[in-house]
């Protein structure tokens, strides 16, 4: 099986076991991974679970929407080229592991 | 400050009850916290109610904040489905339905809101619904799969994000609205016609200026409306939408405060300095807006709870957070920050016809709300601009070459996260 893992910005890091197709913010969520809030519960309308995917996983999703783009350009920590909204980001099949940065903060 | 021997009692398991406990605990609070919920559900989130939350594939689990174990993990009490049904203030206990009694050092009213519910004559039919639990949008989905014809009483954002959803599923759909326009309360003129010519085009009836005398059915299910002037809308499955009124009750009969609302203070305390009240339910005086305001929305849940977390946990502060909000309407997505008022003037920004929009309201020359049309990146600076205390001039917001992000006060820095580790992991 698969794993994300998260790294928060202290350097502490946490895998998950999970299925392909699996959503990176709602595997958050329900593992209570601490630092994705994700207060709009994945409408992308609230910008508080924006992760830094690994630059060289970042190719292995699907562009940004429109909307998301927009949204990432108001995170509450700074944009990177590798930011995405974890809640529009599902796991890739042929992915063995998932690896996500958690930005220091996600509420202004 | 409350220590470890204390106990906080949240009564409602909604957003704001549910973010009140996660935050006291994130906050540090080391006491009791026990969560009233009168739904059998663990907590979930309702804004995909009207929305995803009604298409076949639709799970529940999907809603829930958090799965069992989190309340097991961080010692969270969860009661539900119980009701809290009174409140003995001079013993500070809660009594709840199931006959339990629980006493609290602290008491958050997280109570929330139910739909209006006519009285017309018809409203117990099979297939007229009410939308506000998922209960609710379970047997809203059932009947979905089976109606050949919806008609949605009140162009709300519940009635119109219904009203998207069914229309894209390929159903007929009428909405019937007493006043001239749709939103006529939350959204400026501009913005609402705009919405109205927008559901039109996919295919949405509207009926405006338009009232219900009774709901018509028969062998016990609807078969449609009737308007006050005579008319015969058909339909079998009918969604009334008509606003709701604030859970008020338990205050009420506690002897606190209540004014379409439980009134709390600028901290969001009740009449009572052992209760607090947050949410949907509560009417609290805004930095934002003249008056005493009550604010149905995620947000506005989300922030009281936090600031209530914080004040229980010893860092009190006066609630200022700025409103913002949202609703996806099938592919229509509106985003609102800041509160206006219904005399507030317009200053439109770009234009309907390409697609994309912004209305910004002015109550004098003070910038006082921005309401976007499928726009999301001039939401969220203005949303910032106006958190950060900053404001934008009627010539700026009229200027499509103006940089919105120019006129952010300088105080509004963005984090920068710490430099990658040196042994940062890659993929195997």
């Amino acid at each position: 099986m698969p794993q994300i893992t998260y790294l928060h910005d202290d350097g502490s890091r946490v895998s998950l076991t999970v299925a392909v197709g699996a959503n990176v913010m709602r595997t958050a969520i329900e593992n209570d991974v601490d630092g994705i809030v994700a207060e709009c519960g994945g409408a992308a309308a609230c910008a508080t679970c924006h992760v830094y995917v690994e630059p060289a996983l970042a190719k292995r999703f699907p562009l940004p929407t429109e909307i998301e783009d927009e949204m990432l350009e108001s995170t509450a920590s700074e944009r990177r080229p590798e930011s995405r909204l974890s809640c529009q980001l599902n796991l890739p099949a042929g992915l063995d592991e998932l690896i996500v940065r958690i930005p220091p903060v996600q509420v202004l | 400050m409350l220590d470890a021997e204390s106990c906080v009692v949240i009564v409602g398991a909604g957003q704001a009850g549910f973010q009140t406990a996660a935050s006291l605990r994130e906050q540090g609070y080391a006491g009791r916290v026990v969560l009233v919920g009168d739904e059998a559900s663990l907590p979930y989130q309702r804004p995909p109610l009207s929305k995803a939350h009604l298409k076949l594939e639709a799970e529940d689990a999907q809603l829930h904040f958090r799965p069992d174990a989190f309340f097991a993990e961080k010692r969270i009490e969860l009661r539900a489905p119980d009701r809290a049904t009174a409140i003995d203030r001079a013993a500070r206990r809660v009594v709840l339905a199931s006959g339990e009694r629980v006493a609290y050092d602290h008491l958050v009213l997280a109570t929330g809101t139910r739909p209006r519910r006519p009285e017309w004559p018809g409203i117990d039919l099979q297939g007229v619904h009410l939308l506000r639990t998922v209960e609710d949008a379970r047997q809203i989905r059932a009947r979905l799969q089976t109606a050949n014809r919806v008609v949605i009483v009140g162009a709300g954002f519940i009635g119109l994000e219904v009203a998207a959803t069914a229309g894209a599923a390929g159903l007929p759909v009428t909405v019937i609205e007493f006043a001239e326009r749709p939103l006529k309360r939350a959204l400026s003129a501009e913005m609402a016609t705009h919405l109205l010519r927008a559901h039109e085009s996919r295919g949405v009836t509207f009926m405006l200026r338009t009232s219900v005398a009774s709901i018509d059915g028969s062998d016990g299910h609807v078969t449609g409306v009737t308007t006050t002037g005579g008319r015969q809308v058909e339909g079998d499955l009918v969604l009334i939408g008509i606003g709701v009124q604030p859970n008020t009750e338990l205050a009420e009969a506690a002897g606190l405060a209540v004014n379409d609302g439980i009134v709390v203070d600028a901290h969001l305390v009740t009449s009572d300095p052992a209760i607090s009240a947050i949410g949907d339910c509560a009417r609290y005086p805004s930095v934002h807006h003249p008056g005493a305001v009550r604010l149905e929305s995620v947000q506005n849940s989300v922030d009281h709870a936090r600031a209530v977390a914080a004040r229980i946990a010893g860092k009190p502060a006066p609630y200022d957070k700025l409103p913002w909000f949202w609703s996806d309407q099938g592919d229509l997505r509106v985003q609102m920050c800041g509160l206006s008022q219904e005399s507030d003037d317009v200053v439109l920004r770009g234009t309907p016809e390409s697609g994309r929009f912004t209305v910004l309201r002015y109550c004098g020359d003070r910038l006082t709300a921005a309401e976007t049309f499928n726009n999301p990146a001039e939401h969220m600076t203005i949303r910032r601009i106006l958190a950060a205390g900053g404001t934008l001039t009627r010539e700026q917001a009229a200027d499509p070459a103006f940089k919105l992000a120019s006129a952010m006060p300088v105080t509004a820095a963005v984090a920068k996260p710490a430099p990658p580790p040196a042994e940062a992991p890659k993929d195997g």
